[in-house]
Parts: structure tokens; sequence; C-alpha cells
């Protein structure tokens, strides 16, 4: 029973760390006012980029890792254009900024011949002496460094969204575009630039999937990961800690899969992957039988700014 | 001494409208200057010009005796001019010195948050307002909101600070509070500029009062050597000869509005025992300083809100005050809204499928299942014809491509086209030329003559005296006051005025 649990809970961090960085990411540009679906895209293009680096410079996953902030950057660039600068639906330009990111990355990683072949991935840290705790250890300080890292992320993150200048008016921006406009705050760039910053992390969680945690490239390996990151979201109310909590959640719940079938016990796995949906389907009919009009969602998600013009 | 902020020969059109034509104005240190007017008198225009919202077409702004060139509102700010907007600028879920960090930017979050929270305590204690930095704009009143905002302003430096419309959100006892606070700003050195179109708030607190009237500023005088009389008609302006026409006969009324009673979600009562009736061939006037229920008075003869308590009679018909849109086109009622797009017409669907969606379930296009659309094609061609709707290249286009004027028009053509009883028309000229406006005029007249009972509700008096048989004044959601016509009227701006 012991070994169970700590196989299913030291497995549950690499679940867990994609669907952190990946809320966080979206987190960010929903923050500033901009219903940012592309998730599922971006992680994929990461998730490309990283195990694509890995293989042509034979190892160097830091590197790899960094080539998946990069590329998940560059095509948000596409989103924010699309979205803050053209004032398309948001809703409409985030799926099809998904569907081109799942074809395109299919497309490249099999001209590149990158489909299945093994990678030099990263190597978990053995923080010792906590590490030989016996159980604790291998829970807590057998993980590898972009867990920790993932940690350090949402304090920096918390940090920039609550406790800088930056942060007040990306905030602003999301709240009430127009008082922001009037304060003098440029609404077009704080949308872009939070877009871009949140996707880099989007793009390092899909290259955790290829380069740490699978260690190779599967066309469309991220497997819904990325919408199951927009919900998460909606579940934290779109705060980074609860983000954090309800991606250890999702996590424990997808690592507790092969746990259960490698004890031989039978229950559906697909009723084991819809309880991350379950669960945000309740938190918001619990968030919408509140009378209170607190609802912590950024005032003006999904609306593009238009200055006020006179009637 | 020079003038801290002075406005000269400014002007400014919007689609060719003219707001501002060539007006003037000066504001001292020290002093409270209200800027008296009715409603789109261009009160709000001007100082929208002054705090570098509007760029104006012509005309000189100078701050201190300098002149000066605004192009944004951060230039402005960065003269001293503060702007305190009718709907407030305020990110809700932001604490008051988040929202007054927001305004003011510091190098650091953490440090600039403690120099902002002791300026505004500085501030706050100075005028002795209630608000706490820490506290939530979104738990707090209307009234705190209002004082945060002010208080934003100050905090930027401000040394003019101009409040557009200030009381009109505020309850009796907030606004006077809030007037005295804005007194004693004065005193201590600050120019302060008091949009406003409450003649008691000018009389009480204002120590020069500008009085503007169709874009004009018409003149400045001191308030306390002026009777409210003198005031009121340079607001009102002169009494202009009414056209001649047939006196009306006196038909049976065809329109009974008894003790009509509504309240807000947010606890305000905007209808308040509201009565009046209409009689057949008679145009029904009802004139107001606008907020005081004429929106709501629209919304609930046309079916937009449900009244609480009372009734809307109708000739026929019965107590319609619940029915809804399909049974108020079955009583012949019908609407022109103020905001023809919303309410109106559907912009991105063509002429004639506008013109036609009111009749569609008279049988007139065809059946559930089948559309007639030459018939629909043919009503649209002689409509448009028959009421001059100009700019139309086909009944195919889209109605969002008319102009203001032919929009309205157009309306109009689909309401009249079943010959009503009962005409609803809200600020139905708002916004159009004056050759639009004619014809709209002209077209409420001819329904009259034809029998119909019309209601006119709108802001611009002239429209009022001109076009009604008689004029219900509209106070607090009451009619306060009835006129005959030809009414005086210096007499209605005083009933407009006076139980504001």
């Amino acid at each position: 029973m012991i070994d169970f649990l700590v196989n299913w809970l030291a497995n549950a961090p690499v679940t867990a760390v994609p669907y952190a960085l990946a809320a966080l990411g979206l987190i960010i540009a929903e923050r500033s006012g901009v219903l940012n679906l592309t998730a599922e895209g971006l992680m994929l293009v990461g998730a490309l980029a990283g195990a694509g680096t890995c293989l042509m410079l034979g190892g160097y996953p830091a590197v790899a890792l960094v080539a998946a902030m990069v590329a998940a950057s560059a095509v948000s660039l596409l989103f924010a254009v699309l979205v803050v600068v053209l004032r398309i639906n948001q809703v409409i330009a985030g799926l099809s900024v998904v569907f081109f990111c799942q074809g395109f990355t299919g497309l490249v990683g099999t001209l590149a011949k990158w489909q299945n072949k093994q990678l030099t991935g990263l190597a978990p840290l053995k923080i010792w002496p906590l590490s030989e705790i016996p159980g604790i250890g291998r829970i807590f300080f057998q993980q590898d460094p972009i867990v920790y890292l993932t940690i350090l992320i949402f304090f920096a993150v918390n940090f920039l969204l609550f406790r800088t200048m930056l942060g007040l008016r990306i905030r602003s921006v999301g709240e009430n575009p127009g008082a922001a406009d009037a304060a003098g705050v440029s609404v077009t760039l704080h949308r872009i630039f939070a877009i871009v910053a949140g996707s880099s992390l989007i793009g390092l969680a899909g290259g955790y999937i290829s380069v740490v945690s699978v260690k190779l490239w599967v066309t469309g390996m991220t497997g819904g990961r990325g919408w199951i990151a927009v919900a998460l979201v909606v579940f934290a109310r779109w705060a980074p800690w609860p983000a954090l909590a309800g991606a250890l959640l999702f996590g424990c719940i997808e690592a507790l899969i092969p746990q259960i079938a490698a004890a031989g016990i039978r229950v559906p796995q697909y009723l084991m992957l819809m309880t991350p949906y379950l669960a945000t389907i309740a938190v918001m009919i619990w968030v919408g039988t509140k009378d209170s009009g607190i609802t912590q969602e950024p005032g003006a998600l999904g609306q593009p700014h238009v200055r006020e013009e006179r009637r | 001494m020079n003038a801290a902020l002075q406005l000269a020969g400014i002007r400014k059109s919007f689609d060719g409208a003219l707001a501002l034509d060539g007006a003037s104005f000066e504001s001292r240190s020290g002093e409270v200057h209200a800027l008296l007017g009715e409603n789109g008198a261009g009160k709000s225009s001007l100082m929208n010009v002054a705090a570098g919202l509007y760029a104006p077409d012509a005309g000189s702004i100078s701050i201190n005796g300098a002149p000066i060139s605004l192009s944004g509102p951060a230039l402005a700010r960065s003269h001293g001019i503060g702007m305190v907007h009718q709907h407030f600028k305020l990110v809700r879920p932001f604490t008051v010195a988040e929202n007054v960090l927001l305004a003011n930017p510091k190098a650091h979050f953490a440090s600039g948050l403690r120099d902002i929270r002791d300026a505004i305590k500085k501030q706050v204690d100075a005028l002795k307002f209630s608000i706490d930095p820490d506290r939530r704009i979104d738990t707090m009143t209307v009234a705190e909101q209002q004082q945060a905002e002010i208080v934003k302003v100050l905090v930027g430096g401000a040394r003019i600070l101009i409040l557009d419309e200030p009381t009109a959100v505020l309850t009796d006892a907030e606004a006077i509070g809030l007037l005295e606070i804005v007194q004693r700003l004065a005193r201590s050195g600050t120019a302060v500029v008091l949009v406003t179109h409450k003649l008691q708030d000018v009389k009480r607190y204002a120590d020069v009062v500008t009085i503007m009237r169709g874009g004009k500023t018409v003149a400045t005088l001191d308030p306390r050597h002026s009777t409210a009389e003198e005031l009121t008609e340079l607001t009102v302006g002169q009494t202009s000869a009414l056209p001649e026409r047939t006196p009306h006969q006196g038909g049976p009324t065809r329109l009974n509005v008894g003790a009509l009673t509504y309240t807000r979600a947010d606890g305000r009562t905007m209808l308040n025992n509201t009565s009046f009736y209409v009689r057949a061939g008679e145009i029904y006037g009802i004139a107001g300083v606008s907020g005081n229920g004429q929106a709501e008075l629209a919304e609930a003869l046309i079916g937009a809100i449900d009244p609480s308590l009372g009734e809307i009679w109708v000739d026929g018909a019965g107590d319609i005050s619940h029915a809804g849109p399909s049974k108020r086109r079955e009583a012949a009622i019908a609407a022109i809204p103020a905001d023809r797009y919303a309410y109106a017409l559907a912009g991105s669907l063509p002429i004639q499928d506008n013109l036609a969606v009111a009749q569609i379930r008279s049988g007139r296009y065809g059946s559930i299942v089948r559309l007639d659309r030459a018939a629909m094609r043919r009503d649209a061609i002689a409509a448009v014809k028959d009421y001059d709707v100009q700019g139309v290249r086909s009944v195919k286009q889209k109605a969002s491509l008319l102009s203001g004027g032919n929009a309205q028009k157009l309306v109009i053509a689909r309401e009249f086209s079943r010959e009503p009883d009962v005409v609803v028309a809200h600020s139905p000229s708002r916004g159009l030329d004056a050759r639009a406006c004619a014809a709209v005029h002209q077209r409420l007249i001819a329904a009259r003559e034809r029998g119909a009972a019309i209601v006119l509700i709108s802001e611009d008096l002239d429209e009022i005296l001109s076009l009604s048989d008689r004029i219900g004044v509209m106070t607090r959601g009451a009619i306060v006051a009835e006129f005959e016509r030809p009414a005086d009227r210096q007499a209605i701006g005083r009933a407009m005025v006076d139980h504001a």
C-alpha cells in the first residue's frame, strides 16, 4: 500500500507541471483581458521545438526548453496581432491558432523525421541528503529541476502580477481598459506583452512534456492537456496559487491512472480522464449560484478595446 | 491676474454637426466657476476639449496666460488640468490606492503604493472625505467612488479641477456635502469648474457662472447678483415664434397612463406615480431635465421594462402595462426609440427586412414556410420613396449603412406603415441635421392630423414647444406641471428646475 502511494505521488509532480505552467501562462494573458484558448496549440509547438532542438543538438535539454519557450512566444505573436491589433473575435482566433498548430507541428515533425525518436532529456535532481529519506525523499527531493523551477516561476509571476507597476497595469487593462487608457496605460502593448510572456510559459509546459516527461516527439502528444489548462484557469478563478493547487490535483488524478492499471484494479480510464472537466464544471456551477457579483473573472475578459468615440 | 484656464473661440464639430461654436471660458484660481446649460448645449464638449480628450477645430487654450496645445489627456494632466467624468474611470476590483497609483505611476510598486497612500490620506483629511485608501472600489457607494475620483485627480497635482455633472448620481445630502467640499477646495487655491444643469447648485455654490446655449457661451455673470428667472432665461433662450397650426379638436382619450411606478434594480425609483393622458389627434410633449425618468417612461410604454405598479390603458386594447411587444403592436402602438440602432433596427440586415419585420406575422409577406420577397421588395421601394430615405442604392443594402437621419426615417416608415393609433417617440430628432429633423417633425404632425395620439419625449425644449398640443414637465419620475399650447418657455424652464 505504501509502495503504491509513493509510486503514485512521486509521479504526480511530473504530470502536474505541464498543467501548472500552461495555466499560469493563460492566467497572465487572461488577466490582461484576452480570452486565450491557444494553450493546446502552443504546447504542441513547444513540445515539437523542444524535441527537435534536443534531437538536432544531441542533448542540451535546457537549451531545448528555452527553444520551446521562444517558439511558442513567436507563434503567440500571431494570435496577439489577430486579437489585439485586428480585434478579431478571441474565441475564433484562439481556436484557429490551435488547429493551425496541430496541423503544422504534425507536418514539421513528420518531414524532419522526429517522430518517435528517443532523446536525451533532463535527469532528476537528487537533493542529497533529503532525497534519501524513505518515501518523502522520492516524492519531494528526487524530481527534475523544472519541478522546482515551476514553484519559483509561480512566486515570480505572483510577484509580477500583484506587486509591480507592470502587474498593476496588466490587471487594469484586463479589468477596465477604458480607465487604464484614461490613465495613460497602453492597452495594446500591455495585452501583447501579456500574451507573449504567458505563451512562453505555455511553450515551456509543452517542451517539458516532450523533453523531460516522455522524452520523445509524437504527433498530437499533448493529448488535450492544453484544454485542461484552459479549464483549470476557470477552476482557479484566475489566481496563480489556486491554479498550482488545481494542477497538482489534476496531476495526481492523471498519475493515478497507470498506477491503478499496474495494481490490476479495473476502473474505466475515461472516467478518470474526465474528472478535471467535471471538477471545473462543479466550480463554475458553484460560482454561478453564488449571489455575490465577485466572480474574480477579469472584467473585460474577451472584449477588444476600442477607444470611446462620441455618439 | 491671469486666468488659470482660458479657452477662447473654441469650435468643434462632430460629423458635420457643430457642437461648439466659438465658445470662450475663463476660470480663476480660488473660484468655483459653474458652467450652466441645457443638455446638448456643449458644456461637456467644451470641458472635454480642456481635458485634452477632444481636439478643437479652432480656438486657443492657455494656462496661467501661456498658450498651450493639448494633444491628449496625459498632456492636460501634466498642465494641472484634472477632470472627473460623469462615468467614473475606476478599476472596480482595485483599491482606492491602486487606482490612484495607476493614474499617477511611480517607479516602484511597493514604495509607490506607500507614498500614494500617504498622499491620499493627506487629501482625504484636508477635504474631510471618508474613504479608506485600502478599500476596493466595488465595495464602495457611488458617492465614495466619486470621492476616490476627486482624490485621484488631486493627488495627480491638479490645480484646475473640472467636475462633469458631479451631483447627477448623488442623493441630495451627498450632493450638498460634495459641493461644500468643492467650495472649500476652491478657497484653498484650486480653480474649480462645475458643469451642471441644476440652477440651485449654481446659486448656492458658484462664484461665477458661464451659461452655454447651442454651443456658444452666451453670458458670464455673478450668480448671487442675478435671479433664477434671469439665469433660466439665459439658459433656455428667447421664445421663438411657434408655427401656426389647426387647434386641437379634443378627440377621445386614446392613451391613459395611470400612476405608473418603476423601481430600478439598484433601488432608485425612476417612475413615481407618473400619470397623464393623450387624446386622439394630439401631441403630448414630455419635457424635463434628462435622468428624471423620461427614458424609463419611454421603455415602459414600448414594453422594454415592466413597471411595478400602475396602468397603461390604450383605447380598444385595455391595460397593456405588462403586455409583450406583439400585443402592443396589435394595440396599434408605434415606437420610435431614442437609440434607433439598439432597439429599432437590425443594422446588419437589409433595409427591406428591417421594414418587413413589423408585419411578418400579419401574413402580408407570406406564411411561416414561405417568404414573399417580391412583396417585401415592392413595399420597401415604395416606403423608401415615400419617406424620402436618402442614400439607398438598393433595398438589399445593410440598414447600418444609412446615416442617422435616414435610419430614423426608415424606422418611422416602418412604424407608420400600419397607421398606428398611438405613437411613442423618444428623442426622435436626436443627432439629426436640420433637414432630417424637419422631415421627422412633419411625419409626426401628419400622424396627428390623421388622428393618432402621440407621446413625444424629448430633452430638446424647442422640439417639445413647436410640436406639442399639451406639455407635461417630468421631474423625479412624475409629471409635476402641465401646460397648454402656446406654452410659456420660461414657465416650463422654471418648472423643470424648480422641482429638481
